[in-house]
């Protein structure tokens, strides 16, 4: 079993809704030390046997076409993991 | 005149979209997203609501819905189809409209009555409008922020594809309106104050207010949602 990990962020220039709530309640658990949260999207894709190239070639795609939307958000990794790196909680 | 209207799981307004369309004298089809054709309608509405939960991003699975398969080339071919809020948003990850639809800037859910001013009423479902028409109908949305490059939003305003924008009065407002909360500044951060957009050539339109809640005496702000409609009839009868 193979598993590839791709993360998907919002541009720089779109407003982060979710990071800003997350920034503006860590200074009330004394964490004043962020000045800025951005909340991403981590998608852990998993195949039968190894990760090849065509795999990795594979959700690339998957993740320009449809994990991500390009207008919005960037595609910041797609790599293939160590399973043993990966929890399923 | 059959316009067909598109339930997704997680649609919640597909019902009030049927009688709007029959409100203005059409017959409704319920069009399934597993659909493979558009059963030979003449137009179709993609209504609000919250297809497939919302996941990954408003309107992102139901895009590769198999009724998008058909919708999308028919409405590059020219078919008036008109996306409410959560249709909208799946125009926008169709990528048959520019932009895409973010969360409010104020991280709340919104439902309130909305004016806003008619600026394209030359496309399918606006030719009823004078231009500069201010109309009020509902407005709800958890994701609707309307957010673009500036590239693309000097292009739409270029062409005349901004359809419809957010009225915001300001300090000029009179007293009872000066003290919503919204009275300065548009209800969802859109950049622009755009409420709803148009393709180039005026089939395909989006907007994130509701014209199907504003079609009937005693229900909803006004009528005025019922010119959505019999704009695309008359667009239908004239093609």
């Amino acid at each position: 079993m193979g598993i590839v990990v791709v993360d998907v962020m919002l541009k720089s220039e779109i407003l982060d809704p979710q990071g800003q709530a997350v920034a503006g309640a860590l200074p009330r658990l004394g964490f004043n030390q962020f000045t800025d949260v951005r909340q991403g999207k981590r998608f852990v894709l998993t195949v039968e046997g190894e990760v090849t190239g065509q795999v990795l070639a594979a959700a690339r795609e998957a993740a320009e076409t449809m994990l991500s939307n390009p207008v919005i958000e960037d595609v910041v990794s797609v790599r293939a993991e160590p399973q043993e790196a990966v929890s399923h909680a | 005149m059959r316009i067909g209207v598109v339930t997704f799981p997680g649609s919640l307004d597909d019902h009030d979209a049927c009688r709007a369309v029959r409100a203005a004298g059409a017959a409704p089809v319920r069009l399934w997203h597993g659909d493979d054709s558009l059963s030979d309608v003449d137009a179709v509405v993609l209504p609000g609501g919250f297809s497939y939960g919302d996941y990954l991003r408003a309107g992102a699975i139901a895009r590769f819905a198999p009724v998008m398969s058909a919708l999308i080339p028919a409405a590059r071919g020219g078919l008036p189809v008109l996306g409410i809020c959560n249709g909208f948003q799946i125009l926008c990850e169709s990528h048959l409209l520019p932009g895409a639809m973010i969360q409010n800037d104020h991280r709340t859910f919104i439902c309130r009555d909305q004016r806003l001013r008619v600026e394209n009423a030359a496309t399918a479902w606006t030719s009823d409008f004078e231009q500069d028409d201010q109309i009020t109908i509902v407005l709800k949305n958890q994701d609707g922020q309307y957010v673009a490059d500036k590239r693309t939003l000097d292009e739409l305003e270029a062409q005349g594809r901004v359809a419809f924008r957010y009225v915001v009065d300001g300090p000029a407002a009179p007293a009872p309106r000066r003290y919503d909360r919204f009275a300065s500044r548009n209800p969802n951060g859109s950049y622009r104050d755009i409420a709803g957009v148009t393709n180039a050539r005026g089939n395909v339109v989006g907007l994130m207010p509701h014209p199907e809640h504003a079609v009937e005496q005693g229900y909803g702000p006004s009528l005025d949602g019922l010119k959505f409609f019999t704009s695309v009839l008359k667009s239908v009868v004239n093609a």
